[in-house]
């Protein structure tokens, strides 16, 4: 009775019965329960219903961050940047007491906003930050050093340039929240050399800090000495790579250094050092002022807080915005950026975290939230938060073989892969975006892709593989269209884009060729 | 970058298999930029270059910023300087003085001037168009390739090279951070963007005659906004101590 009368429940309606007592679950549990028949049928049925019982979490929708949370206040430059500015909107409020508060709170309250590395790895900030506070730490006599990765070189990437233009006092002072709460002596901005007036902004915040006595000797009247210095780079991504940027600092080529040691221990000058993007170190003052929990309170579990995002592309206007974390990517272009050209269904893809991630098609593009997890979730990343959108009448691969150039381009030549597979990978894409290749070549292009990741010092390769490897997972169908129209036109094409025609065939064709192609040609 | 900064760039690489390749013929030229230096009558050591005493003061200023064994550290700042003082290129003269400055071997100074694209070891015109080409500009806006095509047209020189009056020098670039505001293009220090054909030619016109036309968007934007309207940040910010904890507040 009661087992076909639940039964009939369960197949009706998803109704729950709240008060459901907790035994039945551990009856229904398989190793205690009771061999007769009928109760195996009432507990199966128990524990189905039991399952069903528990609720589904409430369904929060992200997105839709009101001004009084937006951190980045200043983003479009329509108020002053200079101290008076920035002090009228909060900036050096009570410092001196965040800074009395000492390095392990500080610390703390970054761990408990959930704050994840700006940057693209999005390692948790807290937890860097507290590797430069090691047992033992007072009795190491280096000086330590905060370095602020401002070398923003990520295609797509504008979010660092619109922070060091109008809210440069949020950065000096993150340097010094930041380096209070590592124990730095010194924080060092590297910033591309080709951000001239974000330079000078910067340069400006930094000599009214000095001026106001906020940093340099006893930091707002702390008792704790602090120097903030500004080195402008010359125009190479690879920088953008921690070890290469402080290759580059100390005067040399940029050129990423093995790890181990990293950073913390053996890093800038041979000194404890700390490298963190712009975002994370500006964003540490109003974290600590407005308390973490404040912070952790936007976004999905591990992907809290707030993130600018930049939009680039094929959308209606697009713009630099500060949203909330895990806000649905359809909402974030909908809502900031007019739309896509042509409507939503002009989509073709969505690069959603600057050239080094995966493309990924409309269908997913619907469904994603903008954060670490459920981008990863998608074979993709939010990397930096760029969003580049490409409507209908883009040529996806052309797109993606301007990234190949841009990466053949920017490999410092230290590792072989890197140095000769970002050459060949160019070389081929190029080819694809005429349709003058073999379709084996795609397989043979991932392989290449798989061969250069993964096998490098630094994360270069992997990025110049993911694009190419997104491209194929998405949108191989329009490459192998591609190749056969060109095919059709032209006739066949030997490995590495020699057309069939321009063949000498009195000579066999050796298979590296492709000879053996031209056989299975030849048997059709 | 450094490539298109040579006149070798403007050759075009062979198209595949349009002729045979014989066993006496070289192979295509792979390398990017000519890293050699090659002494040439405006270009070798004999040539004097010293810092302004002016330029020196603000070299000490700059070298004060790191650890004094670091030295160094400063080569890239102090590098920009001289091809400051140099009229926006970097002579081998400028990398020795650099490198008798800082103490510091000259090869380490070749090694860092011929490392980073911001270095012209080429002399540039007093307007040095650097044209962003990379996938986002392509993209955004009307695409930087018609951008290219109408300097191109305008000024009768491909990327790499100089115009007879030499008041510009075109380069191609790759992503220089402005990419909400695509396409775009650095003159000297400033950043163009937001370009239209039409507003393309209307600097370029405004350079030619000595002008120097206001940087940031050709459109009415101010920055990086929405076009369209703020969609964001449209309330008056927040004042010191507001909604902060209690004892920030």
């Amino acid at each position: 009775m009661l087992s076909s009368s639940s039964l009939l429940r369960q197949s009706t309606s998803t109704f729950r019965p709240r008060s459901l007592p907790k035994s039945n679950l551990l009856r229904s549990h398989p190793s205690t329960s009771n061999p007769s028949p009928l109760n195996a049928i009432s507990q199966r049925t128990n524990l189905i219903r039991s399952l069903a019982t528990v609720a589904d979490p409430p369904v929060r929708h992200y997105g839709g961050l009101k001004d009084q949370d937006r951190i980045f206040t200043n983003l479009y430059c329509r108020h002053d940047h200079g101290i008076k500015g920035a002090r009228s909107r909060g900036d050096w409020h009570k410092t001196k007491e965040i800074l009395l508060k000492g390095d392990s709170w500080l610390i703390q309250q970054i761990k408990d906003s959930g704050l994840r590395g700006r940057g693209g790895a999005g390692f948790p900030s807290g937890l860097k930050w507290s590797f430069m506070n090691k047992p033992g730490w007072e009795k190491d006599p280096r000086p330590r050093y905060l370095v602020v990765n401002a070398d923003e070189g990520e295609p797509g990437t504008c979010k660092d340039r619109e922070i060091m233009r109008g809210d440069p006092h949020k950065l000096v002072e993150g340097c010094l929240v930041a380096g209070r709460a590592m124990n730095a002596t010194a924080a060092y901005i590297y910033i591309r050399g080709e951000f001239y007036q974000e330079a000078s902004h910067v340069q400006q915040a930094i000599d009214e800090a000095y001026k106001a006595g906020l940093i340099g000797k006893n930091a707002c009247g702390s008792g704790y000495d602090f120097d903030v210095y500004l080195h402008r780079g010359a125009g190479a991504y690879i920088c953008g790579e921690e070890t290469a940027l402080i290759e580059s600092l100390e005067g040399k080529q940029g050129k990423p250094r093995l790890k181990p040691p990293f950073p913390a221990d053996v890093g800038l000058f041979g000194c404890p050092s700390t490298v963190a993007n712009v975002e994370t170190v500006a964003v540490a003052p109003t974290i600590i002022r407005r308390g973490g929990k404040w912070f952790a309170g936007f976004g999905r579990e591990r992907n809290q807080g707030t993130k600018v995002f930049c939009v680039s592309g094929h959308v209606n206007h697009p713009c630099v915005v500060e949203e909330e974390m895990s806000i649905p990517l359809q909402e974030l272009l909908e809502k900031h950026c007019g739309g896509i050209r042509g409507g939503w269904d002009n989509l073709k893809g969505i690069i959603p975290g600057g050239c080094s991630v995966p493309v990924i098609p409309k269908d997913v593009c619907e469904k994603v939230l903008m954060d670490y997890d459920s981008l990863k979730d998608n074979q993709t990343s939010l990397g930096t938060g760029a969003v580049i959108v490409m409507d209908k009448s883009t040529d996806m691969i052309a797109a993606i073989a301007r990234f190949s150039k841009f990466y053949k381009h920017e490999s410092c030549g230290q590792c072989t892969p890197c140095r000769e597979g970002t050459t060949w990978m160019m070389n081929m894409m190029d080819r694809m975006v005429e349709g003058r290749a073999q379709e084996r070549e795609i397989d043979m292009l991932l392989e290449l892709t798989k061969q250069v990741e993964g096998h490098t010092i630094c994360a270069l390769g992997d990025a110049a593989a993911w694009p190419i490897q997104g491209l194929m997972r998405h949108f191989r169908p329009e490459v192998e269209a591609r190749l056969a129209g060109f095919h059709a036109k032209h006739g066949q094409v030997l490995y590495g884009g020699k057309l069939l025609s321009d063949v000498d065939t009195r000579y066999a064709i050796p298979d590296n060729l492709g000879g053996d192609a031209q056989r299975s040609i030849a048997a059709v | 970058m450094s490539l298109a900064r040579s006149a070798l760039s403007a050759i075009q690489r062979p198209l595949y298999g349009a002729g045979r390749r014989t066993f006496t013929s070289s192979s295509s030229r792979r390398s990017e930029s000519l890293f050699v230096h090659r002494d040439t009558d405006y270009n070798n050591p004999s040539i004097p270059f010293t810092f302004t005493p002016d330029n020196l003061k603000r070299a000490k200023e700059i070298i004060s910023r790191y650890p004094p064994q670091y030295k160094k550290a400063a080569v890239m700042p102090i590098l920009d300087l001289g091809q400051r003082q140099n009229k926006g290129w970097t002579s081998i003269s400028v990398m020795n003085a650099v490198a008798e400055l800082l103490e510091m071997p000259r090869m380490r100074v070749y090694e860092v001037a011929t490392f980073y694209t911001m270095y012209n070891r080429e002399p540039v015109a007093e307007n040095f168009l650097q044209l962003c080409t990379t996938t986002p500009c392509q993209l955004g806006g009307c695409g930087s390739s018609k951008i290219l095509h109408t300097i191109q047209d305008h000024l009768k020189i491909s990327p790499g090279q100089t115009t007879k009056d030499g008041k510009f020098t075109l380069i191609e670039v790759e992503c220089l951070g402005a990419c909400s505001n695509a396409p775009m293009m650095q003159i000297g220090d400033d950043f163009y963007e937001d370009l239209t054909p039409e507003t393309t030619i209307k600097l370029l016109d405004a350079l030619a005659t000595g002008e120097k036309p206001k940087p940031g968007p050709q459109t009415g934007r101010k920055t990086s906004e929405n076009a369209a309207g703020l969609t964001a940040l449209t309330s008056k910010p927040l004042g010191p101590g507001e909604m902060c904890v209690p004892e920030f507040a």
